[in-house]
């Protein structure tokens, strides 16, 4: 039906930008939505900005001063380096100072080769008084008249927890300053199922890996968390007397919440982007299909009616008006795209076996995963694939691949920037092998973010 | 959850025997309760010209080892080498399987194979939870509330096996599910659970659906052959209870089947 002709991976700054213009041309059949400039991540065509971040200045002799300092730096310095945005100065480059307060830096030796930074972050931390107390400073290296970006304070409990997480909120400021007005994303969560003891739970990370921990206990195999909007709860699926069924936990409140079904199985829910709508997978009146109710089960209506699975709904998120979903109707599961009431049913694959779609923030892609050559002894390769949700001028739906012979990868999300994607892999095709990854969306800076047995990855909204 | 003690135990015999074949005979019949004879390798010294025969090995595991007075535990067994393999209680079964079963009572499931090489046993034990308040005794004969018994249900009612990717009722799999329907219709005490499962390939969540729909279409098979259909119950375990975790066809073919189980 449609040509999926392979975009070079490597020129991928003019890739994104052909497909940009491209997409308006190609954009007749839709409602003529604005093209928004194109944040798939490090895709901007702009040159990355050199940011050094110096250590920071230990204010105070406190016996704790030293250890929350160590935190905080590592964590500053993880979170620009993995930003997607900028070009960060080595530490092996950049100047010994520790300047702690504006008077104390000397910006030509951060502007100087070897470090010939343009940004530099910098500032002093203490425990004092029993609060943590934190100056952070962002300043143009270049500019020695106004040098001052940002300036901010942080005043908190002092423990290993704040020092991280103060770390996170100043980086985000910076992406934030310089990352063209996108909110960074190091205080976002990621929610996942961690494997172990025969049981699956669903469990919560920080965006970085850091500070691991269950969310339920149920004893049982849950699946497919998604969070809502506005990080209060937890749809996903477990499995109970009658089969797996969609359970609603709050994270406000630290319970699970009614959400009904009404018979037969549910699950593989989704958000809506306002919050108002979840749609799932149900087999209430036979088939596997979707259906749609409001966030507390009810008002529930069904939008598929065909033979063969459909599950694995992702909203788009920008517009809330689309749905794209796996369907079976056609024999191996393939990606499709719908009017979120049923209507104009698309089909983006034809062929291999495509599944677990998510669908970019911009609305502009689906990050899902596929195998080309699926079938049986066929030697493809499970891979994390990026395709654009307009078709081109030819009628075919371009796409990038993001992963490549490491193993089968399945379960990309995207980070609400839209720069990054968390995923599922496992090397060596054992599914207790499965560990969380992150990759920024052109599929470069990939690292593990769990040890095996994380499963599932969904990235919070914000 | 798995022993594994036969081999040595073997080994030790087999040098008993080479002194003393009266004394390795006592030594059989004294300390082996339940073997069904005695492996003739270990009766005299081996003839080391001969290829020696690769001794066999086996696993039997249990999913979940403690259960409540009625629900049911699936047994899944692995051997290499065997040609005989027996479960006390069950009987001859097949080399490598998996069945349910629902004893009654805390019961060691006693797994014993026998091959060219000798003979190994593996045993795993199932707690059952009784409840302690007296129960009235059950009505005996074949009355509408009547299961029969565990046996007879897989004897008559086995799994239904599917192709690659595919909810079709395959030849063996209508095969199968007619046996089931007249089981059934004798029976009309018995309800029915029927599990959907879905090798491991593929995505979790579509691999629930395509369990639903291999569960759905095993029962409406049944209903079909005049089964009521308020005796039937289907839950998609998609490819979340793998029996059979290797990563071949005869593994994947185990776990794409619509499993039958007593619905108590």
């Amino acid at each position: 039906m449609v040509r999926t002709p392979r975009i070079s991976n490597r020129p991928i700054l003019q890739s994104f930008l052909t497909l940009a213009a491209v997409c308006v041309i190609g954009l007749a059949t839709t409602p003529s939505r604005a093209q928004d400039s194109i944040f798939t991540g490090t895709n901007t065509g702009a040159a990355n900005i050199r940011i050094a971040v110096a250590d920071f200045k230990a204010g105070s002799s406190d016996a704790q001063t030293a250890p929350f300092k160590r935190t905080f730096d590592v964590t500053l310095y993880a979170d620009l380096a993995s930003a997607g945005i900028f070009d960060i100065v080595s530490k092996s480059l950049a100047p010994q100072a520790s300047p702690g307060a504006p008077n104390e830096i000397n910006l030509s030796q951060w502007s100087a080769e070897p470090a010939s930074a343009a940004m530099v972050a910098f500032g002093s931390l203490a425990v004092q008084s029993g609060r943590l107390v934190t100056n952070g400073f962002l300043f143009d290296a270049k500019n020695s008249q106004y040098p001052q970006v940002l300036a901010k304070q942080y005043n908190e409990e002092p423990s290993e927890d704040s020092a991280r997480q103060i770390a996170h909120r100043f980086a985000d400021e910076i992406i934030f300053r310089l990352g063209g007005g996108v909110p960074g994303i190091a205080e976002t969560k990621i929610y996942y199922v961690k494997i172990g003891g025969g049981n699956k739970e669903i469990w919560q990370m920080d965006y970085d890996g850091a500070n691991q921990h269950a969310i339920t206990h149920l004893g049982t195999v849950s699946l497919s968390p998604r969070v809502s909007p506005d990080n209060s709860r937890l749809a996903f699926s477990s499995l109970g007397r009658d089969g797996f069924q969609i359970h609603m936990y709050s994270l406000l409140l630290g319970r699970m919440v009614n959400f009904p079904t009404n018979g037969g199985a549910s699950f593989s829910p989704a958000w809506a982007p306002g919050g108002k709508d979840v749609a799932y997978s149900s087999t209430r009146s036979g088939s596997p299909s979707l259906w749609i109710s409001d966030s507390s089960g009810n008002l529930a209506r069904r939008v598929t009616s065909f033979k063969g699975g459909d599950v694995s709904p992702t909203y788009n998120p920008k517009t809330g008006a689309q749905i794209a979903w796996i369907s079976g109707r056609t024999g191996l599961p393939q990606l499709y795209v719908m009017d979120s009431d049923g209507s104009g049913i698309m089909r983006i694959t034809d062929t291999g076996y495509a599944s677990s779609p998510s669908w970019s923030p911009n609305g502009q892609f689906i990050a899902f995963a596929w195998n080309r050559k699926y079938g049986p002894g066929a030697p493809g390769g499970q891979d994390i694939y990026v395709m654009e949700v307009a078709p081109g001028k030819d009628g075919a739906h371009r796409w990038i691949q993001l992963t490549h012979d490491g193993g089968r990868c399945d379960f990309p999300s995207w980070s609400p920037d839209g720069r990054h994607i968390t995923y599922a892999n496992t090397a060596d095709g054992r599914p207790d092998h499965m560990k969380i990854w992150t990759m920024l969306s052109d599929g470069t800076q990939k690292r593990a973010l769990t040890g095996t047995g994380g499963d599932m990855p969904n990235w919070s909204w914000k | 959850m798995t022993l594994n003690y036969r081999k040595h135990y073997t080994k030790f015999r087999k040098a008993f025997a080479m002194t003393a074949a009266a004394l390795a005979l006592i030594t059989v019949i004294g300390c082996h309760k339940k073997s069904s004879g005695i492996d003739p390798n270990s009766l005299g010294p081996t003839n080391a010209s001969e290829p020696v025969a690769a001794s066999p090995s086996a696993s039997i595991t249990a999913d979940p080892l403690a259960i409540d007075l009625g629900q049911s535990v699936v047994l899944n067994w692995r051997t290499q080498n065997a040609t005989v393999v027996t479960i006390d209680g069950i009987g001859q079964v097949n080399v490598n399987g998996t069945q349910t079963v629902s004893p009654s009572n805390s019961t060691n499931f006693h797994l014993t194979a026998k091959g060219d090489g000798g003979t190994i046993e593996a045993n795993v034990r199932v707690t059952v939870r009784v409840p302690v308040a007296p129960t009235v005794p059950p009505p005996t004969g074949n009355l509408p509330g009547d299961m029969g018994s565990e046996a007879e249900f897989h004897k008559n009612v086995q799994d239904a096996f599917f192709d690659y990717d595919s909810a079709d009722l395959r030849p063996d799999a209508q095969a199968a599910t007619a046996q089931a329907a007249s089981y059934l219709a004798a029976h009309p005490g018995i309800k029915v659970v029927i599990g959907g499962y879905a090798d491991e390939r593929g995505s979790a969540e579509y691999n629930l659906a395509l369990g639903e729909t291999r569960a759905n279409a095993a029962r409406t098979a049944l209903t079909a052959a005049g089964v009521a259909p308020g005796r039937l119950r289907v839950i998609s375990y998609g490819k979340e209870k793998q029996f059979c975790t290797e990563e071949n066809e005869t593994c994947w073919q185990e776990n794409r089947r619509a499993q039958f189980s007593l619905d108590r």
